[in-house]
C-alpha cells in the first residue's frame, strides 16, 4: 500500500525536556519524522516543550507548539489544529504515555484522530508487564519469572517467590526510572515503594534476577503488509543487571552463532507481530543464559528509542525516518535506502565494521549519589565509535567520551578508578560491582596478572570481550618493550585503536612526538564509508569513520568546505543546545553552497544524521582525530565556537598546528578566559567587575579571598556547566575546595570572585560580524545570583530589570564584542546590585541560551553566526536590529534529582540540570506557569503551602506568603518562619521540624497534605532537616522551590492559572505577532512591568 | 585457545591486484574464484557449504571466529571452500556450544586462511570489477608457481563442479517410516535441507547427481528435490533431460539454487554468470503472488535470465519471485506441472528463516499429488 491519502494533517508528539533516559535521541527521531512526513506532503503539527531541539525550529513543522507535553495541552492542540492522525512513537515514553491517556479518555476518538505508528493496544501490551507476559507465553517465548505488585503487601509475598537479588521494574516509566536491584529486604522495600510511586499506574513487576546473563537487543521494523526486517543487533558488554543505557554496547552482536542469532530473530519477528506494531519500529531486549543459550525476552518498546538512534547511526539505516513513512502507509520496499539510493529499505543492514557505544556519567556532579549501576539508567550521554574491529572501536569509544582518558587507560590515581587502595583484594571486590570505572578496573586486573577466567568469574563479562581486552594489554607490553618503533609497529598499534597519547605514554614520549613520527613514516588513517551493505552496492553518502586499513573512500571534493566540530557526548552543561547550533550552521552553510563537514561522536544527535551535512565523520573529538580530518579535507577553516567546550578546548592546539579557525580569533577566546587579560579589557572599557583575582595555589587563593572579601565564588578556568564552581564562605571551606577540586583545574589557575549576594543576574547573547554587533536577547535569571545560569529559570525580555540597566548591558556587550574582535556569537553574564551592572563573564562563543532566544525571536542565530564566520556581513544575512518580542518567553531547567535520591536537590553555582523547557505567553505569570508544567512541576491551584526558610530570607518571604494567603492557600510553616510571619500579621499553622516531634513536615508531605514546598537551604551546618524534606517532596512529587525568587514567580504563575486555562499558540503564530510589531527602540524595550 | 603462528601471506588477483596479510595454511598456493559474502554470522555453515566449492571466500564481517566451532553447525561432512580471507581471525572464542577454535579446525581441514586484509577494499574491488580468480599463498610476494597456478586456473564459466562434489552413492536420511519419500539429487546438498525435510515428515533418499530419471522414479518418490551446488549450471549437460523426464511423470519437483537453475534450463530458459553474484543473508525477495518481502539467504554466482515480466525461452515457466535490489529472477514455477524452484536458500543455515514456509508448501503439493 502506498501513501495514505485519507490523512492530511499529522500531530507529532515530542519527548519534552532532556532527562536521564530520554535525551537528544528524540530530537534526532522527531526531526527525521517531521522531515519525512513533510517530504510526503503532509501538514505537520508538532508539540515539544524543549526549545533546545532542532525539531522545534519553525521550518521543520507547519505548526510548532512549544507547549507542555501533557495530555491537557496536547488535547488543546488537537482541538485547535484538528489533525487526522497522531504519531506517538517518536517522542519516547512521554509521547506514548500522553497518547495512551488521550486514547483512554476518548479524546482522540472525540476529535476524530487516529493513532499511527503504534496503536493503543500495542502500547498497552508492551508496557503492561502482565499483558506482555501473557503475550509472550502465547507465542511460546519466556519472560523472566516475575509477578506483578500494586501494593507493598503484594510485593512482600512475591519476594518469597523470587528471593534475592530481585529486579523491580515499574510500569510506564522511562529509562527504568524508579527501578532497581534489591539484594536484601531493606533495599527491596525502598525500591518497591519508590517504583510504585513512580509508575503512573502504581504497578511494578518483580522479577527473579538474571544477573550475569548475556544481554542483547534487536531493532525491528514492520510495515503494514507484515513485512518485518531486523535493522541491527546489539550486544551488551556488561551483563544483565546494568541498564542498557549504562552499558558499553557493541553492534553487531559479537558472540552469537547464526543458529542463536536466527532464533533471536525469529523471536523478534514473532514479538512485533504478536504485540501488533502495525507500521513502525520497536526495540526488543533479550537475555541469554551463557551456560546453555536459554533465551528470555526482557522487554519490548513499540517506538523509537535510544537504541534505535544508536542502531540508525551504527548501520546507516534511518529508523525514525523510515518509521514515519511506514506509519503513513508505505511498504518497506516502496521506500528507498537513502544511503545507497539504488536499493530499497526492505533489507537488513550488514556491517563490515564494529560499533561500540560507551556511556558517559555525571557522578562528579552528584557526589553523594550511589555510583553503582543497576537497572535504572544513570548515564547522561554517550559516545559511539566505529572501527574495523572491536578493539579499535572500543578504544576510540572510550577516548571519545572526553573524560580525559586517551582510550582504555587506567587513571593516574587509584581513587579515579574508584579504588580505595592498590591491593588485589580491593580490586577483586570492586570488580564484582558494576560502576562507571569497572571497565578500567578490568585493565588494572589484567596488569596485575588476573586471567580472563578470573575476570569472567568476578564481572560476568563474556570471556570473548575480556580476551579482546587482554590482547590490548599484551600489545601495550610488546610496544613498550620495543627497542625502536618502525612503521609496521605503529600501524599495528593504531589498528588496535591506540591513540597517539596512549602510545606516547607507553614509551615516555609526548603526543606531538608520536604524531610527528607517525606522519614521517606515513602511518595515517584511512576513512571508510558506513553504507548499510558492507560494500555490496556503491554508496553516494559520505558517512565516514577512520581506521588504519589500506583503502580510503570519499576523497576530498575540492569544493570550498568548512569543518564544523560538534560537541561530543552529552553531559551536564553541554547538551543538545550545542548540537542544535552545529546543525544550524551545517544547514546554513550548505544552503550557501559551502561543503559542510561535520565531526562528532555522539550517536544521539541530529548533527550525526548523515542527511544534515555534506560529509559526516563519526570520530572522537580529540586533537589527533580532528587534525587527521582537517589534514585530509583541507577546509577553508574550522568552526569551533558552536559546539561548547569540546571544540573550544581544541582551538589553541589546532591553531598551533596551522589550522585556520573561522570567526572570532582564538586569541579573543583566550583573552576572555584569561582572568588577568579580561580584567584589563573590562577596565579599559570601563565595565565594573566584582573584585576578583586568580590563584594557582592555596596560599595565593587565601590571600585573594582575603582581599576581595568572603563570600567568594571559586572555579577553575576553561570549564563549562560550572564544573567545580562553589560559593565559599570562609578560609576553611576554601582550603577544602582546593583539596577536592585540584584535578579539574589541570594546569590552569582557579578564578576567585567576590560573590554578589542578592544580585539580579542576566545573560546577554549577541552576534557580531566584526563591525556590526546585534543583540540577540537580554534574559533575566529568575533565581538569584549564585545559581548557575544553566540551572536558573530565565525570562526574555527581562521583567524586573529596568530599561536603563538593560541598556547598560547591551552597550557593554557590544563593547566587548568589538574589543575582542568577535565574529560570530558572544554571550555575556551580568549581575546587577545596588544600581551597578557588573560583568561576571564573557564567552565569545555560542551559549546554552542560543536556541531559546532563536525560538523566542524567530531568528536562527547560529545559522547567521555560521554565515558571518564564513565572511558575510550581518547586513547581508538580514539581521541588523535587535528584536524584542511583545510576549514573554520563560526557560526553566529540568533536574535529574529523582534519579539520584541520595543527593540534596538544592541549586548552586555548579550546573546540575540535564535539560530545559520553554513557556511562551503574553504575560510572565502564564509563561512561567507553562514552563513549570512542561518541566513536570505541576503547580497547585489550591491547598497548602509549607514555608521553611532561612533567616536571610525571612524578610523577603512576607510578601510571598501574603500573596499565597490572598489566593486562598492554607499556610504552613516551621517554627522560625512561623514566628516571623505571625509577627507580621500573617496567620500560619505551625509544623514540626523533623527533630521536633511528629507529625512533622515530612509526614505532611508523605501524607499528601502539602501541595507546594517553599524551602530555602539553611546553610552548610544545619542541613539535615531540610535535606530530608526536599527529598520527601521529590519522592512524593510535591512541587518545591528552593529560592524565594522562584517562589514569587510560582505565585505569579498560580495566579495566572487561576484566572483562566492557558491557551496554546504555535511558534509560527507568535513570530507573526513579532513581525507585525514595530521594532522597539534600543534601551526602552518592552517587557518591564 | 592459543593463537597459532601466522606467517606473511598474499592474495593475488588475476587483474594483478595484490593484498598482503598474515597466512595460515599449507605451503602450496591455492587458486580459485574469489567471492565475498556479507553474512555476519554462520561462518562454519558457510565454510562447509558445498556450493562454495572452488571458491576463495572473503568475509565482509570483520571479526571471524568469535564463537568458535561446534559439531552441529556444519552443512556437510567437511570444509568445502578453497580458501578464506578475513579482516581478523579471533584468537579466542566464547560460546556454550563451542567445541574448539576456528583456526585449529581450519588447519585440520587443510583450508588456508589469509587474515589482516582490508576486506572492504577487496570487496569493493570485486563489486566494481566482478569476481576474479585469485591465488592465495604464503610469503611476501607470489612466486612463479603461484603465478603459474593462477594462469592455469579455469574460469567458473563452463565448469561442472556439482558432478564432482555429489555423493558417490545413495544414502537415506530421516525416519524410515515417515509418510513421504523424497528423492534428493545431490549437486552439493546442504544438510539443513535434509533436516528440514526430516522435520516435515519426510524420509529422504539422497542420490548422486548422475542418477537417471528411471532410477530415481524406480525409488517411487512422492517428490524429487534438486539441491544447491557449485559451478556453472549450464555445464551439467545431463541434468535437463533427467529433470524433464521426472517432471513428465508428474512427480512434484522442488529446486533450490543450482537446482532451480537446472529446472529453468530443463524448460528452455538460459543462465548467465553474474558480475559478483549474491552471497549473504540479507537479500530482499518479493513474492509476486502476495507482494510479501522475504529476507533471504543467498549464495549464487549464476542466475536464470528473466524478470518479473517473464523468462525468455521458457514459455511454460513463470516468475514467482524477484530480487528487490536488482530485479533478478529469484523463483519460478511451471504453469502446468507441480514444479517450482527458488534461487535463494529457504533452508538458510546461515541466514534468516523467512522463506522456510516453502518446505511445507512443497510438502502440501507432494501430499496432494500422492493422495
Amino acid at each position: 500500500m502506498p501513501r495514505r491519502n485519507d490523512i492530511r494533517k499529522i500531530l507529532v508528539i515530542g519527548s519534552g525536556p532532556i532527562v536521564i533516559g530520554q535525551a537528544a535521541e528524540f530530537d534526532y527521531s522527531g526531526t527525521q519524522a517531521t522531515k519525512a512526513l513533510k517530504e510526503e506532503g503532509y501538514e505537520v503539527v508538532l508539540v515539544n516543550s524543549n526549545p533546545a531541539t532542532i525539531m522545534t525550529d519553525p521550518e521543520f513543522a507547519d505548526h510548532t507548539y512549544v507547549e507542555p507535553v501533557t495530555p491537557e495541552f496536547v488535547e488543546r492542540i488537537i482541538a485547535k489544529e484538528r489533525p487526522d492522525a497522531v504519531l506517538p512513537t517518536m517522542g519516547g515514553q512521554t509521547a506514548l504515555n500522553v497518547a495512551l491517556t488521550l486514547a483512554d479518555s476518548g479524546a482522540l476518538k472525540a476529535w476524530g484522530c487516529e493513532l499511527i505508528g503504534a496503536n493503543a493496544r500495542a502500547i498497552r501490551v508492551a508496557e503492561d508487564r502482565k499483558l506482555f507476559g501473557e503475550a509472550m507465553a502465547k507465542i511460546g517465548l519466556r519472560c523472566p519469572e516475575g509477578r506483578i505488585a500494586t501494593t507493598w503487601e503484594e510485593a512482600l509475598e512475591i519476594a518469597e517467590f523470587t528471593g534475592f537479588p530481585a529486579i523491580i521494574r515499574p510500569a510506564f516509566t522511562l529509562g527504568g526510572s524508579g527501578g532497581g536491584v534489591a539484594y536484601n529486604r531493606d533495599e527491596y522495600e525502598a525500591s518497591v515503594r519508590r517504583g510504585l510511586a513512580e509508575s503512573p499506574i502504581s504497578q511494578v513487576l518483580i522479577e527473579r534476577s538474571l544477573i550475569g546473563w548475556k544481554e542483547f537487543e534487536l531493532e525491528v521494523m514492520r510495515d503494514c503488509q507484515d513485512n518485518v526486517v531486523i535493522i541491527c543487533s546489539i550486544e551488551n558488554l556488561d551483563p544483565m543487571g546494568v541498564h542498557t543505557g549504562d552499558s558499553i554496547t557493541v553492534a553487531p552482536a559479537m558472540t552469537l552463532s547464526d543458529r542463536e542469532y536466527q532464533r533471536m530473530r525469529d523471536a523478534a519477528v514473532a514479538i512485533i507481530r504478536e504485540i501488533g506494531v502495525d507500521a513502525g519500529g520497536c526495540n526488543i531486549q533479550f537475555a541469554v543464559n551463557p551456560a546453555d543459550g536459554e533465551l528470555i525476552v526482557i522487554e519490548m518498546n513499540p517506538r523509537v528509542s535510544r537504541s534505535s538512534a544508536l542502531a540508525s547511526k551504527a548501520t546507516g539505516f534511518p529508523i525514525a525516518r523510515i518509521g514515519a513513512k511506514l506509519a503513513v502507509g508505505f511498504r518497506l520496499d516502496e521506500i528507498p535506502n537513502d544511503i545507497t539510493r539504488t536499493t530499497p529499505a526492505s533489507f537488513e543492514p550488514v556491517l563490515d565494521y564494529v560499533v561500540v557505544k560507551c556511556p558517559r556519567f555525571a557522578f562528579e556532579k552528584f557526589p553523594r549519589a550511589s555510583p553503582v549501576l543497576t537497572t535504572q539508567m544513570k548515564s547522561v550521554g554517550e559516545s559511539m565509535a566505529i572501527g574495523r574491529t572491536f578493539k579499535e572501536a572500543f578504544q576510540k569509544g572510550l577516548r571519545a567520551l572526553e573524560t580525559g582518558r586517551p582510550g582504555w587507560a587506567v587513571a593516574a590515581r587509584l581513587e579515579d578508578d574508584r579504588l580505595k587502595d592498590g591491593s588485589i583484594e580491593t580490586l577483586r571486590g570492586a570488580l564484582r560491582t558494576p560502576t562507571p570505572e569497572r571497565i578500567f578496573q578490568v585493565k588494572r586486573a589484567f596488569l596485575a596478572g588476573l586471567t580472563v577466567a578470573e575476570l569472567h568469574e568476578l564481572t560476568a563479562i563474556d570471556p570473548w570481550f575480556l580476551a579482546q581486552m587482554q590482547e590490548l594489554v599484551e600489545a601495550e607490553r610488546w610496544y613498550a618493550s620495543l627497542p625502536a618503533t618502525r612503521a609496521d609497529d605503529l600501524r599495528r598499534m593504531k589498528r588496535l585503536g591506540f591513540s597517539d597519547r596512549q602510545l606516547a605514554a607507553l614509551r615516555g614520549e609526548t603526543e606531538g612526538v608520536v604524531r610527528e613520527r607517525r606522519w614521517t613514516l606515513g602511518v595515517r588513517p584511512s576513512y571508510k564509508m558506513v553504507d548499510t551493505c558492507a560494500g555490496e552496492f556503491p554508496s553516494s553518502t559520505p558517512y565516514l569513520y577512520g581506521c588504519y586499513d589500506a583503502e580510503s573512500e570519499a576523497p576530498r571534493s575540492g569544493r570550498r568546505s568548512v569543518v564544523i566540530l560538534g560537541s561530543g557526548p552529552n553531559r551536564i552543561g553541554q547538551g543538545v543546545e550545542f548540537d542544535y547550533c552545529c546543525v544550524r550552521a551545517a544547514l546554513a552553510l550548505r544552503q550557501q553552497g559551502i561543503e559542510t563537514i561535520m565531526v562528532n561522536s555522539n550517536p544521539e544527535t541530529v548533527s550525526t544524521d548523515f542527511d544534515i551535512s555534506d560529509k559526516l565523520y563519526f570520530e572522537p573529538l580529540t586533537l589527533e582525530d580532528v587534525l587527521e580530518i582537517v589534514e585530509r579535507e583541507q577546509p577553508e577553516g574550522v568552526i569551533v565556537q558552536l559546539g561548547g567546550q569540546t571544540p573550544l578546548k581544541l582551538t589553541r592546539p589546532l591553531e598551533a598546528a596551522g589550522v585556520r579557525i573561522l570567526g572570532t580569533p582564538p586569541d579573543a577566546i583566550d583573552a576572555a578566559e584569561d582572568r588577568r587579560r579580561f580584567e584589563g579589557i573590562a577596565r579599559e572599557l570601563g565595565v565594573a567587575q566584582p573584585p576578583n583575582g586568580t590563584a594557582t595555589a592555596l596560599r595565593e587563593a587565601l590571600a585573594v579571598a582575603e582581599r576581595v572579601g568572603y563570600p567568594v565564588l571559586v572555579r577553575p578556568s576553561y570549564v563549562l556547566g560550572g564544573r567545580a564552581m562553589e560559593i565559599v564562605y570562609d578560609a576553611a571551606q576554601l582550603t577544602d575546595y582546593f583539596a577536592k577540586a585540584a584535578i579539574v583545574s589541570e594546569d590552569r589557575p582557579v578564578l576567585i570572585d567576590r560573590f554578589l549576594e542578592d544580585a539580579f543576574e542576566a545573560d546577554v547573547d549577541a552576534i557580531s560580524d566584526g563591525t556590526t554587533v546585534v543583540i540577540g536577547g537580554v534574559m533575566q535569571h529568575i533565581e538569584d545570583a549564585g545559581i548557575h545560569s544553566g540551572d536558573s529559570a530565565c525570562v526574555l525580555p527581562p521583567f524586573l530589570i529596568g530599561a536603563e540597566d538593560q541598556g547598560v548591558m547591551r552597550a557593554h556587550t557590544e563593547a566587548f564584542a568589538r574589543r575582542l574582535g568577535v565574529v560570530g556569537l558572544i554571550n555575556a553574564q551580568y549581575a546587577i546590585k545596588d544600581g551597578t551592572v557588573y560583568v561576571l563573564e564573557v564567552n565569545p562563543r555560542a551559549s546554552r541560551t542560543i536556541p531559546f532566544i532563536s525560538k523566542a525571536i524567530g531568528v536562527p542565530l547560529a545559522s547567521l553566526a555560521a554565515r558571518v564566520m564564513t565572511g558575510e556581513s550581518l547586513a547581508a544575512v538580514g539581521f541588523t536590529e535587535e528584536l524584542v518580542a511583545p510576549y514573554v518567553a520563560v526557560k526553566e531547567a529540568v533536574f535529574p534529582f529523582n534519579k539520584f535520591r541520595e543527593f540534596d536537590p538544592i541549586l548552586g553555582p555548579e550546573m546540575r540540570s540535564t535539560g530545559e523547557v520553554m513557556g511562551i505567553a503574553t504575560d510572565f505569570g502564564m509563561a512561567f506557569a507553562k514552563a513549570q508544567l512542561a518541566a513536570g512541576n505541576g503547580l497547585p491551584l489550591e491547598g497548602s503551602v509549607l514555608f521553611t526558610v532561612n533567616d536571610a530570607d525571612k524578610a523577603s518571604v512576607l510578601p510571598i506568603a501574603s500573596r499565597f494567603a490572598a489566593e486562598g492557600f492554607r499556610l504552613l510553616a516551621t517554627a522560625g518562619t512561623a514566628r516571623h510571619l505571625e509577627a507580621h500579621g500573617i496567620a500560619v499553622e505551625r509544623v514540626f521540624k523533623v527533630h521536633e516531634g511528629r507529625p512533622n513536615g515530612i509526614d505532611l508531605i508523605v501524607n499528601g497534605e502539602v501541595h507546594l514546598l517553599l524551602n530555602t537551604p539553611l546553610g552548610k551546618h544545619a542541613q539535615r532537616d531540610d535535606y530530608t524534606m526536599r527529598q520527601a517532596a521529590i519522592a512524593h512529587r510535591v512541587p518545591y522551590t528552593t529560592t524565594l525568587s522562584a517562589a514569587s514567580a510560582a505565585c505569579d504563575a498560580i495566579a495566572a492559572l487561576r484566572s483562566g486555562a492557558p491557551g496554546v499558540q504555535s511558534l509560527q503564530e507568535w513570530h507573526a505577532i513579532l513581525r507585525a510589531t514595530p521594532l522597539a527602540t534600543m534601551g526602552t524595550a518592552a517587557g518591564a512591568p | 585457545m592459543s593463537s597459532p603462528e601466522t606467517q606473511p601471506g598474499f592474495l593475488l588477483l588475476e587483474d594483478g591486484t595484490l593484498f598482503h596479510g598474515r597466512y595460515l595454511g599449507g605451503a602450496e598456493p591455492t587458486v580459485a574464484e574469489v567471492v565475498f559474502t556479507t553474512s555476519m554470522t554462520g561462518y562454519q555453515e558457510t565454510f562447509t557449504d558445498p556450493s562454495y566449492d572452488g571458491q576463495i571466500v572473503v568475509m565482509t564481517a570483520p571479526m571471524i571466529g568469535n564463537y568458535g566451532i561446534n559439531a552441529d553447525d556444519p552443512e556437510s561432512a567437511r570444509a568445502q571452500v578453497s580458501g578464506i580471507v578475513v579482516r581478523e581471525l579471533s584468537p579466542t572464542f566464547s560460546n556454550w556450544r563451542a567445541t574448539g577454535d576456528l583456526a585449529g579446525w581450519l588447519a585440520q581441514q587443510r583450508i588456508p586462511i589469509l587474515t589482516g586484509i582490508d576486506t572492504r577494499a577487496l570487496t569493493r574491488h570485486l563489486r566494481s570489477g566482478g569476481v576474479l580468480r585469485g591465488v592465495l599463498g604464503a610469503g611476501e610476494l607470489p612466486g612463479d608457481a603461484a603465478r603459474a597456478a593462477l594462469e592455469a586456473c579455469p574460469s567458473m564459466e563452463g565448469l561442472d563442479l556439482a558432478s564432482g562434489i555429489s555423493t558417490g552413492r545413495s544414502y537415506a536420511w530421516g525416519n524410515p517410516r515417515a509418510p513421504f519419500h523424497i528423492v534428493a539429487y545431490d549437486f552439493g546438498i546442504k544438510r539443513n535441507i535434509l533436516r528440514l525435510f526430516e522435520a516435515s515428515n519426510c524420509r529422504v533418499t539422497v542420490v548422486p547427481a548422475r542418477t537417471t530419471a528411471e532410477a530415481a522414479l524406480a525409488l517411487k518418490p512422492d517428490g524429487v528435490f534438486l539441491s544447491n551446488g557449485p559451478g556453472d549450471p549450464a555445464a551439467i549437460a545431463y541434468a535437463p533431460a533427467t529433470i524433464r523426464a521426472i517432471a513428465a511423470a508428474k512427480v512434484p519437483i522442488f529446486g533450490i539454487c543450482l537446482g532451480h537453475q537446472l529446472l529453468a534450463l530443463s524448460f528452455g530458459a538460459r543462465t548467465v554468470k553474474m558480475p559478483f553474484g549474491h552471497r549473504g543473508g540479507n537479500h530482499p525477495v518479493r513474492e509476486l503472488e502476495t507482494g510479501r518481502i522475504l529476507i533471504t539467504a543467498q549464495n549464487h554466482g549464476f542466475a536464470v535470465e528473466g524478470s518479473e515480466a517473464g523468462i525468455p525461452g521458457a514459455p511454460d515457466l513463470v516468475a514467482t519471485h524477484v530480487n528487490c535490489n536488482d530485479g533478478t529472477l529469484e523463483g519460478l514455477r511451471h504453469l502446468a506441472l507441480p514444479v517450482f524452484g527458488v534461487q535463494y536458500h529457504p533452508e538458510a543455515a546461515p541466514g534468516p528463516h523467512d522463506a522456510r514456509p516453502l518446505f511445507p508448501r512443497y510438502l502440501k503439493m507432494v501430499a496432494e499429488q500422492a493422495g
